[in-house]
Order: C-alpha cells, then sequence, then structure tokens
C-alpha cells in the first residue's frame, strides 16, 4: 500500500504508547509496568510530538503523574481496579473537568477554570483512567477540520500538512500520533466519526442520550451526543462501557443498562458474520464521494461477503435533505446555547471601560470572542427561529427530521445495521475548504443523517484510500440502543483486516520521529 | 401630537365608564413554595447573601444542564386541578430568547404553547355577586435573578454608574396564571380585578404551594387593560401595567389606567403598546418598555428537557388530595355557624374566619367565637396595627376563656382582663388568672361576709329591698363588686342579697 507519507512503523513491544489501552491495562494490572511509567510515556510523546500535532490545547502533567500514583498506589493495596485503570486518555477540550483549563476551543472562555467536572469527566476519574490533558477542537465543535479552533489548527499524523478532521481532530490525531491511547469526542453531524475516519482511528457515536450531555458545552443540544475514540474497536468499546449510562443531571440521558459492547467485540472477533444483514445505504454511495474512498467501501463490502453476511440495499430518500435541515436545527439550537457567553459571570470580557452599558460590554465581548464560523451559525439559527420564519425553517427541519427517522426505522426492518463511508473524502489539506464553509459543510454528508436520528454510529478504519494513500473510514451506523449489533459487526470487520494485514490501519501510522520532522 | 397627562389630563371614572367599556386580562406570576429551584437543588429561600444560592446550573456555567423538580410540576398540576383546567397529557418547556444581564442563560426556560394547564375558571365574590373569571393557561417558568442599579437618580438601569446582580432567584420556580379577557365588568373592572387576585392568593394559600407574599414577590400581578367604544366588540391597544404589589394596588392601577386612557381617546389619541410601572405612592402608572415594535423572543422547545406527561393516575391521586376550596369552605361554615353575609364579610375582611373556625373546634360556641375576634380582639388589633392573626393569641387560648366564663369562673370584664394578659405575654389563660388573682369569688363565706358589710353600711337600701323595691338590690351588688374588686359574680351576689334579706324577688 503506497502513501505520500507513510513510514515504517517504529514499533517495538517495549514502546508503551504503541499498545491498546486493553495492553495496557493488562500490563498495568499485572505489575508489569506502572501507570506513572505509562503515564510518564505518553506525556514524553505528546512533549515530542506535540509542537508539530497541536492535538492538545492544554497538558496535565502534574494531575496525570497524581492520577496515575493512585493507580499504582490501589493496585499495590490489592484494591480491585477497572477494566481500563490506569490508562491515559485525552479528553476533548468541550468537557469541563474542574479546574483545568476548557475553553471549547474558544477565544471567549480562554482562561475559564471550571468549578465542576461533568459527569463523563467523573466517570472517567472514577474508573481510575489518567487524563493527560485537554484536546485541540474547531470552536463550540464547528467544523470538520480543527481550522476553526481559535487556537490553531491541529495536524494529521499521517501528512501533517493535511487537517485532521474536526470537529474533534485533535482527539483524533492524539490518537494517530500515539500520544494517548483513548480519547474521548463529542459528536453532532460527524465530530467523532469524520475525524476517526480521516485519521484511520475507531470512534463511536452511542445512541443519543446513551452518554451524559452533563458538563459537556453544548453546541446543539438534541444532537450532541460523546462518545469513545481510540485506535481499535476493543479500546473504543471498554471506553464506551465506562463513560456509557443514565445521568438524573442530563434528563434527555436514556434510562437503560449499558450496552455490552465488550462482550459484543469480543463475539465479533470470535464469529463469523452469518446470519447478520449488512444494509448498503443507497444515497450514501454517490459520486459525491472521493473513487478512493468508494473503492475502500466497496472493497469493506466484498469483506463482509466473505464473512458471511448478507448484504442488501437499502433506500433512505429522505437522507437528500439531511445537511439542509442539519444546518437549520443545529444553528437554531447554538444560537440559543451560546447566548450565555455574555462577560456578565465567566469568561472573555472586552469593552468595559467603566462608561459602558451592559449591553455594549455584551457586544463588544461576542464580537471579540466569537470566531467567524460560529458568529456565522449563531445569525443563521437567530434568523430560522424569528416570528415569521420559524414554520418554514426550523419546523420544515424538525419534518425533515422525523422523515429521516422514519427512513431509518424502515430500513432497519431490512438490515441489522447499515454501512456507508464515514467521511466522503480522505484528509484534505490545511486551508483549502477553510473560506468555503458549504464545501466544509458536505465532509459530514454521510454522518449528519445518523445525528438526526440520534441513532448508534461509529468509524473503523477500512484501510488506505488507493488514490491518495490516506485512511478511510468506514461507517457501521445500529438502530436506536443497537450499540452491541454495531460493535460486533464493526469487531468482526477489524479482526478480517487485521488477519490480512498484521495490524490495525493505526499501525501503520507515520512514526512521527520528531528528528525526522521537517517543519 | 402628544397626550402627556400634561395636555389631556385624566377622565372622570364615571364618566370614563359611560364613554368606554375596559377590557381587562391579568397575570398573575406564583412563586412556588418548593424548597429547591426549578431546575436545580439550590434552596430557594428569599433573602440570604447575594449569590449564596447558586450553582453551574442556576448560574448557566458551560455544560450546565437542567433537570425538572417534581414537586414544581406536582405544585403547577394542583394549582390548574383548582382553578378547574385541563391538565395536558404532553406538554413541554420552551426557550424564551432575550438577553439581560439578570437572566444566566440568556433565555429563560418557560411553558409556551404547550403549557401544563387550560381552560379553566375562577369564581369570584365581588361584593356579593359572583363573576366567573375565566382561565386561559397555568404555565411553568422560572424566574430571574435581580439587578441592583447602583449610582443615578431612578434606581433604573439607565443613568446607572454600576449594576450588582444577584443569581440566588434565578431559577426560583414560577407559574404564570393567565386569564382570558375580563368584558363586561363595566364600572366594577377594578373590584373585580381585586377580588380575583384576592381569590386567588387564598387558592395558592389554601393549596399550601405558595406563600403568596406580594410584598416579597412571591405573588405579582400583571394588569393588562385597554378600553372600547361602549358596546364595540373589537378590543383597544392595551398597557401592561407591572410593579402592582398589593390587592389594593390592583384596584387603583386599574382604575388609575381607565381614567388615563379614556382621557387620551377621548382627545383623539391613540393608546401606545407599552409596559407601565405602577407607582405606589401616587397611585399612577408611568410609562416603561415600549412594545410598540413587538419583541421576537425566537420561542422553540427547550431541548435540554424531555417532555412532561404526567400520568393520568397521578393527576387524578392529586385531584383527590386538594383541600375544599376557600369559597366553598366559608359557605359551609356560613351554613353551620348561622352567621348572616355582612357578619361573614367582616369577619373574613378582617382575616377572622379561620380563628373562629379554631376557636370554636376548642370548643366555644361561633357567636362566642366571632364575639371574641370581632369586637375586643378586632380593637386591640387594630390599635396595634396588626392583623388578627398577628396578635399574640391563638384559638384555643380564647376558647380556654370562654370555658371559664360559662363555667362562672371568669366576668366578662375579668375576662376582658386576662385576655389582656395573654396578649402581654403572662402565660395561657389559666397562668394569668393565677398570676393576677382575678378569679371570681366563688367562695359563698367570704361572698356572704361582703354583703353583710354592704347591707350593714346601707341599712336604708335595705329596708327599702325588703319593702319589695327589688330594683334597689342593684346599689348593694354594686358595692360588694368594689369591695371584692369586681372579683364576685354579680348574679351570685345578687342571689345572696335577696337570701340575707329574706326576699324573693319574682314575688
Amino acid at each position: 500500500m503506497s502513501s505520500p507519507s507513510s513510514s515504517s512503523a517504529s514499533s517495538s513491544s517495549t514502546d508503551l504508547t504503541r499498545m491498546t489501552a486493553a495492553d495496557l491495562a493488562t500490563r498495568i494490572h499485572s505489575g508489569e509496568v506502572s501507570s506513572v511509567e505509562v503515564a510518564q510515556a505518553h506525556l514524553d510523546r505528546i512533549g515530542a510530538v506535540d509542537g508539530d500535532v497541536h492535538a492538545f490545547l492544554h497538558v496535565s502533567g502534574e494531575s496525570a503523574l497524581s492520577q496515575a500514583a493512585a493507580v499504582d498506589a490501589a493496585r499495590a493495596n490489592g484494591d480491585t481496579l477497572g477494566p481500563l485503570a490506569g490508562v491515559p486518555l485525552a479528553l476533548k477540550d468541550v468537557l469541563v473537568q474542574k479546574g483545568v483549563p476548557t475553553t471549547a476551543g474558544s477565544k471567549i472562555l480562554e482562561g475559564w477554570l471550571p468549578p465542576y467536572d461533568a459527569t463523563v469527566t467523573t466517570k472517567l476519574i472514577e474508573a481510575g483512567i489518567v487524563i493527560l490533558g485537554k484536546t485541540n477542537m474547531d470552536e463550540f465543535a464547528m467544523g470538520s477540520s480543527t481550522e476553526n479552533s481559535a487556537y490553531g489548527p491541529t495536524r494529521n499524523p499521517w501528512d501533517l500538512d493535511r487537517i485532521p478532521g474536526g470537529s474533534g481532530g485533535g482527539s483524533a490525531a492524539a490518537l494517530a500520533a500515539f500520544e494517548a491511547p483513548l480519547a474521548i469526542g463529542t459528536d453532532t453531524g460527524g465530530s467523532i466519526r469524520q475525524p476517526a475516519s480521516v485519521t484511520g482511528t475507531v470512534g463511536a457515536k452511542p445512541t443519543y442520550g446513551g452518554v451524559s450531555r452533563y458538563g459537556v458545552i453544548a453546541l446543539a443540544s438534541s444532537l450532541d451526543q460523546v462518545g469513545p475514540c481510540a485506535r481499535t474497536v476493543l479500546d473504543t468499546a471498554l471506553l464506551h462501557e465506562v463513560i456509557a449510562g443514565h445521568d438524573p443531571r442530563d434528563s434527555t440521558s436514556i434510562p437503560q443498562p449499558v450496552p455490552q459492547v465488550v462482550a459484543a467485540v469480543r463475539r465479533g472477533q470470535n464469529e463469523d458474520l452469518s446470519g447478520v444483514r449488512i444494509g448498503v445505504v443507497k444515497q450514501l454511495h454517490s459520486d459525491a464521494y472521493q473513487s478512493g474512498v468508494l473503492s475502500s467501501f466497496d472493497q469493506a463490502v466484498e469483506k463482509f461477503t466473505a464473512l458471511g453476511a448478507e448484504i442488501v440495499e437499502v433506500d433512505c430518500p429522505h437522507f437528500e435533505a439531511a445537511l439542509a435541515a442539519y444546518y437549520l436545527i443545529l444553528p437554531s439550537e447554538c444560537s440559543s446555547n451560546l447566548a450565555r457567553f455574555d462577560a456578565m459571570r465567566y469568561g472573555l470580557r472586552v469593552g468595559d471601560t467603566g462608561g459602558a452599558s451592559a449591553e455594549e460590554v455584551m457586544m463588544a465581548t461576542r464580537g471579540a470572542g466569537f470566531g467567524p464560523e460560529v458568529k456565522r451559525r449563531i445569525i443563521l439559527g437567530a434568523y430560522a427561529l424569528s416570528a415569521g420564519y420559524y414554520d418554514a425553517y426550523y419546523g420544515s427541519a424538525q419534518k425533515v427530521r422525523t422523515l429521516i427517522r422514519q427512513d431509518f426505522e424502515k430500513a432497519y426492518l431490512a438490515a441489522d445495521v447499515l454501512i456507508s463511508p464515514a467521511s466522503p473524502v480522505t484528509a484534505f489539506p490545511i486551508g483549502e475548504k477553510v473560506n468555503d464553509p458549504m464545501a466544509m459543510y458536505l465532509n459530514d454528508l454521510a454522518t449528519i443523517p445518523g445525528s438526526l436520528a440520534g441513532i448508534p454510529a461509529m468509524s473503523v478504519p477500512s484501510g488506505l484510500a488507493a488514490d491518495t494513500g490516506l485512511p478511510v473510514g468506514l461507517q457501521i451506523m445500529g438502530p436506536a440502543l443497537g450499540e452491541e449489533q454495531m460493535y460486533r459487526v464493526a469487531a468482526a470487520f477489524e479482526a478480517a483486516y487485521v488477519a490480512e494485514h498484521g495490524g490495525v490501519v493505526a499501525d501503520s501510522a507515520p512514526a512521527l520521529a520528531t528528528a525526522e520532522v521537517t517543519r | 401630537m402628544s397626550f402627556d397627562l400634561d395636555t389631556v389630563g385624566l377622565m372622570d371614572y364615571d364618566q370614563a365608564i359611560e364613554t368606554f367599556d375596559p377590557v381587562m386580562g391579568l397575570e398573575v406570576h406564583v412563586e412556588l413554595g418548593t424548597a429547591t429551584k426549578m431546575f436545580c437543588a439550590c434552596p430557594t429561600d428569599f433573602g440570604g447573601e447575594p449569590n449564596t444560592h447558586v450553582c453551574p446550573v442556576c448560574l448557566a456555567l458551560p455544560g450546565a444542564m437542567p433537570a425538572v423538580n417534581r414537586l414544581a410540576v406536582e405544585y403547577a398540576i394542583k394549582i390548574g386541578l383548582a382553578l378547574n383546567c385541563e391538565i395536558a397529557e404532553w406538554c413541554r418547556f420552551a426557550r424564551k430568547n432575550y438577553f439581560y444581564p439578570d437572566m444566566p442563560k440568556n433565555f429563560q426556560t418557560s411553558q409556551y404553547d404547550e403549557p401544563i394547564a387550560f381552560n379553566g375558571y375562577l369564581d369570584v365574590d365581588v361584593d356579593g355577586e359572583i363573576v366567573r373569571i375565566e382561565i386561559e393557561r397555568a404555565h411553568m417558568e422560572e424566574d430571574t435573578g435581580k439587578s441592583l442599579h447602583v449610582g443615578g437618580a431612578t434606581g433604573r438601569i439607565h443613568g446607572a454608574e454600576y449594576s450588582l446582580l444577584d443569581y440566588n432567584r434565578a431559577g426560583v420556580p414560577l407559574v404564570e396564571i393567565v386569564t382570558k379577557p375580563i368584558i363586561g365588568t363595566k364600572a366594577a373592572a377594578p373590584a373585580v380585578a381585586r377580588a380575583y387576585v384576592g381569590a386567588l392568593r387564598d387558592l395558592l394559600l389554601s393549596l399550601g404551594v405558595s406563600d403568596v407574599r406580594m410584598d416579597q414577590g412571591s405573588l405579582r400581578c400583571d394588569v393588562n387593560l385597554s378600553l372600547t367604544p361602549a358596546g364595540n366588540p373589537v378590543f383597544g391597544t392595551r398597557t401592561e401595567t407591572k410593579n402592582v404589589n398589593s390587592l389594593r394596588s390592583v384596584e387603583r392601577a386599574a382604575r388609575y389606567e381607565v381614567t388615563r386612557q379614556a382621557a387620551i381617546l377621548a382627545a383623539g389619541g391613540t393608546i401606545k403598546q407599552e409596559t407601565r410601572h405602577f407607582e405606589e405612592q401616587s397611585g399612577t402608572t408611568r410609562a416603561g418598555r415600549s412594545k410598540e415594535t413587538a419583541e421576537d423572543y425566537r420561542y422553540f422547545p427547550e431541548p435540554d428537557l424531555v417532555p412532561i406527561a404526567p400520568a393520568r393516575e397521578w393527576v387524578e391521586e392529586l385531584r383527590a388530595t386538594l383541600p375544599e376550596l376557600p369559597w366553598i369552605r366559608r359557605a359551609r361554615l356560613q351554613a353551620d355557624w348561622g352567621f348572616t353575609d355582612p357578619e361573614m364579610r367582616d369577619l373574613l375582611a378582617a382575616g377572622g374566619i379561620d380563628l373562629v373556625a379554631e376557636t370554636v373546634a376548642a370548643g366555644a360556641t361561633p357567636a362566642e367565637a366571632k364575639s371574641w375576634w370581632s369586637a375586643y380582639l378586632g380593637q386591640k388589633a387594630n390599635a396595634a396595627g396588626q392583623s388578627l392573626t398577628e396578635l399574640p393569641i391563638t384559638p384555643v387560648q380564647v376558647a380556654e376563656v370562654v370555658a371559664l366564663v360559662n363555667s362562672g369562673a371568669l366576668n366578662a370584664k375579668l375576662a376582658r382582663q386576662v385576655i389582656d394578659g395573654v396578649l402581654a405575654g403572662e402565660g395561657d389563660p389559666a397562668a394569668v388568672v393565677a398570676a393576677r388573682g382575678l378569679a371570681v369569688v366563688s367562695d359563698d363565706s367570704a361572698l356572704q361576709q361582703a354583703v353583710d358589710d354592704a347591707l350593714a353600711a346601707a341599712p336604708d337600701v335595705a329596708d327599702r329591698i325588703r319593702s319589695g323595691k327589688v330594683q334597689a338590690v342593684g346599689a348593694v351588688v354594686g358595692a360588694v363588686m368594689k369591695a371584692t374588686r369586681g372579683q364576685a359574680d354579680a348574679a351570685r351576689v345578687r342571689e345572696l342579697v335577696f337570701t340575707t334579706l329574706g326576699v324573693d324577688p319574682e314575688a
């Protein structure tokens, strides 16, 4: 397989940063390595490569080491450790962590220290997972390239001149650059899946409500969902079980037991897919997709057939309107969610000269603190919700949303999971689309329908594109609460890929040895 | 052309009513008496150091999410049921978007087109006549914080040097009760408005859902009023008067707006749709925010909350717990007690219904209870500038005094002294009787001595009684009462005088 930026992976078995989370956990639990050593190895790696990658906005070295030391002490004490205790993780900067700078990629929150933990943050800490720091993202998760971060773009470890996807480009790049084996992302229209796709990593968006949103800085409340990211399906599933579950602080979280996705992965790794019906969505396979992406997808379909799955084509006619509906619902909700950033209680304050009114300070602060994409969406949303336009825009978009949900329901009568490319293109050069919002929005063409329907969906690497040599992601979509079958299919696919290539896609990512990087 | 009061003045009220029909809409905000806020666990207590009853949710910190207070929903349903409303099977919160520093999220989470209760009514007694006020809706929302504007002349935001923000009240649960247009009340409109708010206050108090303190803002009324030429079915332009903080103010504000609007309309002017503020001191309203350009609140369903779908069983359970409605209870009590309408109305006005009921429950007859509360205690309350309920005496204590009188242990004069003692904080009636030595002298030998002394001191009077002038006994009784410092039972003294002199007063 040729790739312009590929280099032989320097994966010595003693390099802790090359290991999977599952492997690290086993070694930490057995005492073969300490959690502190693992954390230090990753902090060193961050120190070595993040100057180029810029996956992190904030590295919490001290607290990571002290968290790791606590896990080591607990192990020495004979305490029972959680399945991922002692393993490091990169946290997207849209989740609040008490006392740790949290900006959501925006200047308007520069310097703000949250006084509380997100529910997911609490679950991670309680599970003994070591939080290395906060990862870069498009401002308030608006974007598909991380170029909208107020703190500069993240670079794709596969090719540092290219974007790592977005909004969760920092989390995906941290995984692909071996700066962390686990990461947390959030997905509103594809912000977990598209970055996973273009970085050769795995990312899952759970069923809407599967993971608490409490403490997640809201973009679009009815679409936002927190999810796990890693380099393997098993690691993703292990993290999924840590963060999922009902939270009384988030009344939109589902009062359902945590899905048994780790067991589903084991099954997928050990069994073929006979009896499983896999639906190919007609509308998500067109000339809007790069040829290298389509050929990788077609090979994936062949692989599923070889695994014994039954392939069916499903028709979801309303997906054509998904992007339009999404770009009415999302701006509407975000125009309201972002109203709180007004300089009165926290964050940036501009223009408080003594003579200015509160309203003037609010306007000056929002003008200075928000980037152009954020302003664009606030204006779009305020317009779509305004009297006289509500029915035509927000109202119609909600109707489309219902129709898309019905398309899915119908499709799942014929198929157990649906598949499509996760992203229409492989990683594109930094700067290519940043001034063309419509071109940027099209990156989420394949992921948005699942977001509107609230179903679980994930991206699993399907290989490298024949035309660009860059990673391609396969999107697997389950029915609502169908995480188990989604993970089973993902694991079976990944196992087949590993059997053929000797490792997962991320293993062939460039080593990024700092001495060799000439930037 | 300007229609300031300077140019057109006010129209005489009676003349205004002859020319125009008032149409009113009353919006009452009730702060619910839940221990915690609408969407978080912060306390709702009034007062408290600024910004001490706050958390990530009610300060709208990034990432914080609301969770609905179930008790607030329960209270809202109870209010709806008591107002004869339908209770929604499914309803949502919406976001009302506008920027204001004391509103942390810069949107208010409020019900909009899907209220929890709708289509009800409240029958209100207006000077003996029942007026049915139709209820449009009762919906849930959250309160805002408070701004304190420092510097500048008016205490308003304009001209202030700086403003202080207190978010303690932000997120306190509110129910807003909105009437349908109240029409056809003509001259009685202000009285109807007052009676409605008063009845609503009684109702909310009896439901136990709010402390309904207008002075503390836990019950707030906005008076919408417009005038239409008499007999014209088309409504005129309305004003919305805020800051109406007492029942009396409700009536005054409505009355003032009638006379103000009538003057403008009669002079050929038009009414500006605007918010006005009631000025307690002068009894006038002054213009506030103009509403001529309708604000666009960009309402949409709150996506951070799931819909509320109160189970029918729950609604019926709550219906079963509703207390007897105040006016139904009053009608029942009036029948039980045999009071006349004016008696009942006076007692109600004085706030004495519950006190009399409790005094009767403690053993007094309704007449005895009413007599004490509306006469002697009423005077005491007036003198002290207090309401009856504020007097430091309980219905049980009043019933004890009544019992002492009935047993002959106290006479009326002594009883008043015992009441005085209780009011002065000297303890229960028995304690006052003991401490002040107020018991009626019922020891016959002691009384006999006093009678003998009195007869000996006035032999001429004794002779007159013996000769059949029984009414002369009064002088002897008076002397005995004086000698015993009022502690004798006058009737018993009278008997003893006749017995001593061997006279049968009936003969």
